[in-house]
């Protein structure tokens, strides 16, 4: 493995190695340029940070604690600890982005947010911290997706946001993130593009990974108050990313740190129908910039699989193209089936119902646990981003599962 | 000089603008598109933006979204596109295309502007890359002699308008507003402003393009640009008609308008 450690990335421009960088109409530059210049005064000034940091604090319940699940340990073969981004108000890691970039624009004077999503899950963070921001707040939602989550329409609606349903293309994440897009290209004066993960054009990669990244400067210094030591291995999922790169940022400088991203490996990356951009994509330019991408011969973007709503998305943030590329982090596919198996055993080793996006992190760390230990000799300690919690997946599970009455499975 | 520049000089020393007319490649067909270019070029459209169809078109607003959508459910591909473009160079009328990026990263570049300039095309207008991230493009129109288009808009700075049409060859894109492509009632205010900013730092002949759809639309347009580009409002001709044949009618008479409009510039 590499010990290169990719340290100030991204470049002026945006780019990770060959990746990343601004794909954008022209009519977006100087909006982004505005955006870039308040995330680096921002992130200088010791007003906004120390704003931000009583927010995670007091709002979102942050830090999030670092828990040893030790009867799922015992299953795993390793040390496993769980960072407990599920706990975090909103149920997930993505409450820490909404709160700095709703920050970020009340600082630009922008009154208005926008944001795209999939299973809803962003859309419901996004109309949380416009509600206390006192910010109108605009949804981007799939077609698809507003009818299989009919519930998060309904929280989003319930926080005083206005969710418009995207009846175009495959009406899913994708193209969500397009008509929010064209959104911002008309409204670019008063909204800011409020995004939901660690991807699109520069500075978003890297704006949205400083504001998550606190998930990882946490678990490096539970870990080391916990065990003595820093873990033999961080684990995540990665859809977009943002929940990855927030936890492996702190361990970058860390070589004997092993990272591992898994992906959405849906029936398997062999059939097609998955969502592993890094594994079964190819590099190309989506939503922005470049990075690995889902497409077909003729550079046309293919619709991804999985059964994690969190996880369909045909691309993948540009820093994670080059993590991967440097050899710094693996990333490897978790199947539809395997992160139903993890969801399963945790809920009934732990008490602790995941995410399904998450439960690719703990069927990943089932994976490789095996082969660290016979590595190092010794289990591993395997410190894995619990990204979110299950609630919002009961309905899924449930189907999966076949447990739900009046229902066939 | 290019072949659009030559157009645009014959245009502006008839005292009027070039009209560009837009229509995405394969729909409703590959046949129906040519059928429907040519039938344009008859009318009196001077240069035909053809644009390559992607599944994720950001600049783009609901019509040509949709024919985008129905030219590549019927499986319309790149070089599908390239015989498209040699076909209407056929009739004499420059052909430039227009897509997003990644359908040309993936051709490959060099490879696409070689095949691009055998099949009579005239260049390419590049709706999200901006010249930052251009130098593949930039080395590949170079080495095979095709127009450069970048796109400027209301929200460029000046120094942004320098440095972008200093890459452009051929005609610059003055986007006429702040927002997706589509027919609008009203002409944008702040086109002749943006137009006049890039007279300031380019020779270039400027097109302005978003919202335009009638003829007194170019008509007005053509007061102060060199090019008039009209896209959705054609492209609806088609979508909105029962058959082949009505959709041709619509599509001629609203050239034969646009062609008028742009033949009476308003002052």
């Amino acid at each position: 493995m590499s010990t290169e450690a990719p340290a100030g990335f991204p470049d002026a421009a945006g780019h990770f190695g060959r990746f990343g960088g601004r794909f954008v109409p022209e009519a977006l530059v100087a909006a982004l340029d505005e955006l870039g210049a308040a995330h680096r005064t921002a992130m200088a000034d010791e007003t906004f940070r120390a704003e931000f940091a009583a927010l995670l604090r007091d709002y979102a319940g942050t830090p999030s604690l670092l828990y040893e699940a030790h009867r799922f340990s015992a299953r795993a073969g390793a040390r496993v600890l769980l960072k407990r981004e599920d706990l975090n108000h909103t149920g997930a890691h993505k409450v820490r982005n909404v709160l700095g970039q709703a920050l970020l624009t009340r600082r630009m004077g922008k009154k208005r947010v926008i944001a795209e999503t999939g299973a809803g899950q962003h859309g419901v963070a996004a109309a949380t911290a416009a509600a206390l921001f006192d910010l109108d707040c605009v949804v981007y939602m799939g077609q698809v997706d507003t009818e299989r989550q009919a519930l998060n329409v309904a929280r989003m609606r319930m926080l005083g946001a206005t969710v418009i349903p995207v009846t175009t293309g495959s009406r899913t994440l994708k193209d969500a993130m397009n008509e929010a897009m064209r959104d911002w290209v008309a409204n670019v004066d008063d909204t800011h593009y409020l995004i939901g993960t660690a991807a699109g054009p520069h500075p978003f990669p890297a704006l949205v990974r400083d504001f998550v990244r606190g998930i990882g400067d946490e678990a490096r210094q539970q870990c080391l108050d916990l065990t003595g030591e820093l873990p033999d291995a961080v684990t995540a999922c990665v859809g977009g990313g943002s929940n990855a790169l927030g936890i492996f940022h702190a361990f970058v400088d860390d070589p004997q740190v092993r990272l591992y991203g898994f992906e959405a490996g849906g029936e398997g990356v062999a059939t097609g129908r998955h969502a592993a951009s890094i594994t079964g994509g190819s590099t190309g330019v989506l939503h922005g910039t470049r990075t690995y991408v889902l497409q077909d011969d003729d550079g046309q973007t293919v619709e991804s699989h999985s059964i994690s709503a969190g996880l369909d998305y045909p691309g993948v943030g540009p820093e994670h193209a080059w993590l991967h590329d440097t050899g710094r982090a693996s990333y490897l596919p978790v199947t539809d089936d395997e992160a139903m198996a993890a969801f399963e055993l945790l809920c009934r080793t732990e008490g602790i119902i995941p995410a399904i996006e998450s439960s690719h992190a703990l069927a990943g760390t089932l994976a490789v646990a095996g082969k660290l230990a016979a590595e190092l000799g010794r289990p591993p300690t395997i410190v894995v981003n619990l990204s979110g919690r299950g609630d919002k997946d009961v309905h899924t599970a449930g189907g999966y599962f076949g447990i739900l009455d009046g229902e066939s499975a | 000089m290019s072949r659009i520049g030559v157009a645009f000089d014959k245009a502006r020393a008839d005292g009027r603008a070039v009209l560009v007319g837009c229509m995405p490649a394969g729909f409703p067909t590959v046949e129906g598109s040519i059928a429907a270019m040519k039938a344009m070029v008859s009318a009196g459209v001077d240069v035909i933006e053809l644009e390559i169809p992607y599944s994720d078109p950001v600049m783009d607003g609901p019509v040509i979204q949709r024919a985008s959508d129905i030219a590549l459910a019927g499986g319309v591909r790149t070089r599908d596109a390239l015989r498209i473009v040699e076909e209407v160079a056929a009739t004499g009328a420059p052909v430039v295309t227009m897509t997003y990026w990644n359908p040309i990263e993936r051709y490959g570049v060099d490879a696409f502007a070689r095949d691009l300039a055998a099949a009579g095309g005239t260049g390419l207008i590049t709706p999200d890359l901006i010249p930052e991230e251009a130098d593949e493009w930039l080395a590949a129109s170079d080495s095979h002699g095709l127009d450069r288009t970048f796109l400027v808009a209301p929200s460029s700075t000046d120094e942004r308008l320098a440095m972008t049409t200093s890459h452009c060859r051929g005609f610059v894109y003055a986007t006429a507003l702040m927002g997706v492509t589509g027919a609008r009632t009203q002409t944008s205010q702040a086109a002749p402003v943006l137009v006049a900013r890039v007279r300031e730092v380019t020779d270039l002949p400027v097109g302005v393009g978003l919202g335009v759809g009638t003829g007194a639309q170019a008509a007005s347009v053509a007061g102060y640009a060199d090019g008039v580009i009209v896209g959705s409002a054609l492209i609806r001709c088609l979508l909105d008609a029962p058959d082949e044949s009505t959709a041709l009618a619509a599509l001629t008479a609203l050239s034969a308008d646009l062609a008028n409009g742009v033949r009476h510039p308003t002052p």
